[in-house]
């Protein structure tokens, strides 16, 4: 098992280009997802600005 | 042609007219090209080796500091627009503005490099080659430079981006031509990145243009 | 001339929205299982090299995020390029969508490039090695693009702008790929894809090709990710999009 962790010494550099890797994988994953979900909850909100009736603007007469 | 010489003729005058400031890139390559020295306190063959990257990235650098010019002070008196309005194909106008800016700024800048050369303990014989590569080189070099100086046209404080789109294409321009500088150092042929360097001005001069005056035409909008 | 009715749906943003949404679960699942799978059979089923050692392992990441990097610039180019002809706003949200992955996905070449290296060549960076030069202007590209892109205020300039900063620096992708056959390099020449068949035993080829497909898959997924959420960006408050959100799709 240890063997495994060590790879004949070339532990470090394998293991830290899969680990990277696989971070960056999971970085951009998550920036993906946060994106699209920050994006709905922006049209979420946009939409519910919409459906507030407007109050019609009063006139105001020039005394 | 007309117009590219009209055009050219206008640009080199106006260029003239504020004559003092066609020296600040030259003055900012001297004092770049004084500072690694000073910095590094190398001995006489160090100097010799770093002598011709140092020279070669402090021209690069220096051939930034003038964009401002190209296309920015037509862009803000409005004559920018008239040239687009023209009925010159905006293509001509841009060689011909990119043209007066090289005549202007870049070429006296590549005649100081072979002088500051001696400087670095560049021997004397590979001082040709590194003139001709810096000659190859510009067409690139202005063309990269217009580009740059044409995508950010219309950004108010362009200047910072600038460097950081057009010094990471000026790479190829890089290795090549210290490439050459140093295989002419060496005593070695010199042939093949000095005809990269050409390939690469023929390919930015006939395609550069294109992408530049596109450029500008969007920048205006 | 008559164009095909599928290029007129992929104008339309909800219908590339909705088309991304269903092959979003596919693309992601299956790439991520095959990244599990090449990953797994990378790093234990597949024999170490006997000249690099256990080093080799990186084959199975490092040529194949580079690959892709070079893809996301095409896709990108491309795209922006059709937005900037056709001044179609879907294509450059593709564009947009394509950098920071793409961005990423060099990083991560040139990462465990450099970690490849240390092991195998006694360096982990050479100056003046042309693919790995290359290579870093690659990246550099993309993180021009990124930085034009931000400085403009009107989206619409920064999309056309930024397209011809992204179709004029495309010439450096075949220039990556073709610099180890027109210059010496530390790196060797094409493996795969050199005459006579890959020059590559078949326990070391399968996870290699499984590798590729898997970051493939993956990097499509990320980028209709994206494109969802920048198409969602770009309609603010048009119709389709309060549908959607009242549907409570998320």
């Amino acid at each position: 098992m240890s063997e495994f962790f060590s790879m004949n010494g070339h532990g470090a550099y394998v293991w830290s280009a899969y680990g990277i890797t696989l971070a960056v994988l999971i970085l951009n994953a998550w920036l993906a997802r946060a994106k699209l979900l920050a994006a709905l909850q922006r049209a979420r909100e946009l939409a519910n600005q919409a459906e507030v009736p407007r109050k019609q603007p009063t006139v105001r007469r020039l005394q | 042609m007309g117009a590219f010489k009209a055009v050219l003729a206008r640009d080199l005058r106006v260029a003239f007219r504020r004559w003092s400031e066609l020296g600040h890139p030259l003055i900012f390559f001297v004092i770049v090209v004084t500072l690694f020295p000073l910095a590094l306190s190398p001995t006489a063959s160090q100097l010799r080796d770093v002598g011709v990257g140092v020279l070669w990235v402090a021209a690069l650098l220096s051939s930034l500091l003038a964009l401002d010019g190209l296309f920015r002070g037509d862009a803000d008196d409005g004559s920018l627009e008239q040239l687009l309005l023209s009925p010159a194909p905006l293509t001509i106008t841009v060689l011909a503005k990119v043209t007066a800016h090289t005549l202007v700024t870049l070429v006296p800048l590549i005649c100081l490099v072979p002088l500051s050369a001696l400087s670095f303990n560049i021997p004397f014989a590979a001082l040709p080659t590194l003139a001709l590569a810096l000659l190859l080189a510009t067409p690139t070099l202005s063309v990269l430079v217009a580009l740059g100086a044409a995508l950010t046209v219309s950004l108010r404080r362009g200047g910072s981006i600038v460097g950081l789109l057009v010094l990471p294409l000026t790479g190829p321009l890089l290795i090549f031509g210290t490439r050459a500088t140093d295989l002419s150092v060496n005593g070695e042929p010199t042939a093949a990145p000095l005809l990269l360097l050409a390939a690469l001005a023929a390919l930015a001069v006939s395609l550069g243009p294109l992408a530049i005056a596109a450029a500008v035409k969007v920048g205006l909008e | 001339m008559k164009l095909p009715r599928w290029f007129h749906q992929l104008g339309s943003p909800p219908y590339v929205y909705r088309l991304a949404e269903r092959l979003c679960p596919w693309l992601g699942g299956l790439g991520i299982l095959l990244l599990a799978v090449g990953g797994f059979w990378g790093l234990v089923i597949a024999p170490p090299d006997y000249q690099q050692g256990e080093s080799a392992r990186i084959l199975y990441i490092h040529p194949q995020t580079a690959y892709i990097g070079m893809m996301a610039y095409v896709v990108m180019a491309v795209a922006a390029g059709v937005g900037y002809v056709w001044r179609l706003k879907i294509a450059h949200a593709v564009a947009v969508s394509a950098a920071p992955i793409g961005a990423w996905f060099t990083f991560c070449a040139l990462f465990t490039g450099a970690v490849w290296g240390r092991p195998t060549w006694g360096t982990y960076w050479q100056w003046g090695d042309p693919r790995i030069m290359f290579e870093a202007l690659l990246l550099f590209l993309f993180l021009g693009y990124l930085a034009l892109r931000g400085a403009f205020d009107e989206r619409d300039k920064a999309d056309r702008v930024t397209a011809i900063l992204a179709v004029v620096g495309v010439v450096n992708v075949p220039i990556v790929h073709y610099s180890v056959e027109w210059w010496n390099s530390l790196h060797q020449t094409s493996t795969l894809l050199s005459e006579g068949g890959p020059a590559m035993t078949t326990d070391m080829l399968i996870p290699f090709l499984i590798m590729f497909a898997a970051f493939t898959l993956t990097f499509y997924w990320l980028l209709l990710r994206r494109l969802q959420a920048e198409i969602v960006e770009r309609e603010g408050d048009a119709r389709w999009i309060r549908e959607l959100v009242a549907e409570g799709a998320r």
